[in-house]
């Protein structure tokens, strides 16, 4: 065997960020494969794929009530089942389940240490994983955003569709809800990331931010700020009346919900990172 | 003076599990060559292993390997390899994608990734399987490739948690000899086995523990040497072995001095071996007993940890 100086990448004296990118883009390709390809990924296509089943029944037999055969309804109708079935639980739950994998999932399956195992800081460990976490969760829920959308609208009104994605609000609506899509799976990323470090059953906690985001209509405007969903919600295209009993707040504007949510999600990163670099692993064995 | 990056040390290094006893003030320098870590279930040798990889923190104490501190794993990993015992891998990889890509975690370019696996694979004899999923492969061939992983980015130090598990006889012979081979280039090589003639025959030293502590640590004869309370015993085969029992008998060094069934050989137990043999010499030098053959019947391993943890530890 070698000496160990022929064999190895240079050992940095001080912060080697061309080290660390090779390392995150290892782990990051390493990650995306089981993100999409492994038994587990199976239940984040059939959720990504979820909101397509009762559009496709729409598009199919065309009900006649004032939601489908209004084009002017169809917008508002979109923004519920946004808000809904696709923001609240396909993101909520598909990002819960990626990235609370990314590292709980490893524990259980006995196969964390390969990583601790090898000459890679584990902040670093920390960004490959939760940037693939990003990528797998905003390419299949952006996906599931932009063709429920256009499920919806093509075939019922096709032609007034194609003129309002293609000149009209259609496109920034879509670029919108888009983006809102990215925006959930940054935040939520972060957080389930963290929490799939710090808990040994993580499915509570998920459940517990679940009640706390569905009730956000009802909270007073300071605790209201305390959530995910309402920094998102803030900046939905069309606004949406939430019923008799929600307590009305000021949407937070743009140009802060979005700093707001990105600087929030690197504090958690942070705190995910001194985590980590703490974490030790038996899986119970001696 | 010692250089610290020549040695691994334990400087009184504790681990508790809550109020568990994992390993308790342990104090060690383990040199360059195979270092054995022997012991019962329990008896702290995972535990010792996990805390010299950061796998673990100690309660108490540090730990530096090769002057490295054990939670810079950015540092560490570049000179240590560890073969777990966790017979586990990531889901559906083949041999040589799961070499490659934590080679590729370690920093190493594709080509060269490529290069050291292949290598890896050659020392463990698994370059024909490589491209087969490790799911399809045999305990035996499992227990090898983790072992190729762990050598593959060619470290100082390898960490191997029972790594005979498992392995056919042929392929045990073979693994011995490949650590032979790492410890006359300088490596540390720290091994837990329960297989006592095993540690026996490859050990340049040994650790024994029992109940997280270490017991004795050393030459196996240096130990052995200094376990006063255990004369050591010997069989000398010889034409006239009553003659020698009378001889030897007269003096106190010599305990007990007892007849072989056959009547063509004695068991002797004394307390200082160097003095008897030299008693023997001067017996044979002045013609009285013809010797055959000397054999101390009790200067091995498995004699050693039946002494101090009192069963027969592991033989298959």
């Amino acid at each position: 065997m070698s000496s160990v100086s022929e064999a190895m990448p240079a050992i940095p004296a001080k912060p080697n960020f061309s080290l660390w990118l090779k390392q995150i883009r290892a782990i990051f390709w390493l990650e995306i494969e089981k993100n999409f390809f492994s038994r587990r990924s199976i239940l984040i296509y059939l959720l990504a794929l979820l909101p397509l089943l009762p559009l496709t029944v729409i598009a199919v037999f065309q009900p006649n009530t004032n939601e489908f055969r209004d084009f002017r309804q169809l917008s508002l109708t979109y923004a519920f089942l946004y808000n809904g079935l696709i923001l609240q639980t396909v993101v909520f739950f598909g990002c819960a389940w990626i990235f609370m994998n990314l590292f709980r999932g490893e524990l259980v399956d006995r196969s964390l240490h390969y990583y601790f195992l090898s000459s890679v800081r584990r902040e670093v460990l920390v960004v490959g994983k939760y940037i693939s976490g990003l990528v797998t969760s905003i390419l299949l829920f952006t996906g599931t955003t932009i063709v429920s959308m256009l499920l919806l609208y093509l075939p019922l009104f096709y032609s007034e569709s194609v003129r309002f994605f293609s000149g009209g609000q259609g496109l920034k609506h879509l670029v919108t809800y888009a983006s809102i899509t990215i925006l959930a799976c940054v935040g939520y990323g972060a957080f389930f990331t963290v929490v799939g470090l710090f808990v040994r059953n993580p499915i509570i906690p998920a459940l517990v931010l679940y009640g706390w985001e569905w009730i956000n209509f009802l909270l007073p405007p300071l605790l209201k700020k305390i959530s995910v969903v309402h920094y998102l919600k803030s900046l939905m295209p069309v606004p949406m009346s939430e019923g008799p009993f929600a307590v009305v707040a000021e949407p937070t504007p743009a140009w802060l919900a979005i700093p707001g949510l990105i600087l929030v999600t690197a504090i958690v990163l942070v705190i995910s990172g001194y985590r980590i670099r703490k974490m030790e692993i038996s899986y119970g064995s001696d | 003076m010692v250089a610290e990056n020549q040695f691994i040390t334990f400087d009184n290094v504790s681990k508790f599990y809550g109020e568990i006893l994992g390993v308790n003030r342990v104090n060690l320098q383990i040199a360059p060559g195979i270092t054995s870590l022997v012991g019962p279930n329990g008896a702290g040798k995972s535990t010792l292993m996990n805390l010299m990889t950061g796998l673990l923190r100690p309660t108490r104490g540090s730990i530096k390997v090769l002057g490295i501190r054990t939670d810079q794993p950015e540092q560490l990993f570049r000179a240590v390899g560890y073969c777990t015992q966790f017979d586990s891998f990531p889901r559906g990889v083949t041999g040589r994608e799961f070499i490659t890509s934590f080679l590729l975690v370690h920093g190493f370019n594709k080509k060269r990734a490529q290069e050291l696996c292949d290598v890896a694979l050659a020392h463990v004899n698994l370059l024909e399987a490589a491209d087969r999923k490790v799911a399809a492969y045999s305990k035996g061939m499992r227990q090898r490739i983790r072992l190729a992983q762990s050598i593959a980015h060619e470290p100082k130090v390898l960490i191997l948690d029972e790594p005979l598990n498992g392995l056919d006889p042929m392929v045990r012979a073979e693994t011995i000899a490949l650590f032979r081979k790492f410890a006359s280039e300088g490596l540390h090589l720290i091994i837990s086995s329960h297989i006592l003639h095993e540690v026996d025959m490859m050990s340049d030293r040994v650790v024994l523990l029992n109940n997280g502590y270490i017991v004795a640590e050393g030459n196996i004869h240096g130990v052995r040497d200094e376990m006063e309370e255990h004369p050591m015993q010997i069989l000398i085969r010889c034409d006239n072995p009553s003659k020698l029992a009378a001889y030897v008998f007269e003096h106190d060094h010599v305990v007990e001095a007892r007849l072989h069934e056959d009547r063509r050989g004695l068991f002797i137990r004394t307390r200082d071996a160097d003095r008897f043999y030299l008693l023997l010499n001067r017996v044979v030098a002045e013609g009285g007993i013809n010797v055959e053959s000397i054999a101390p019947v009790d200067d091995d391993l498995s004699a050693v940890y039946q002494y101090l943890i009192g069963t027969t530890g592991g033989s298959a």
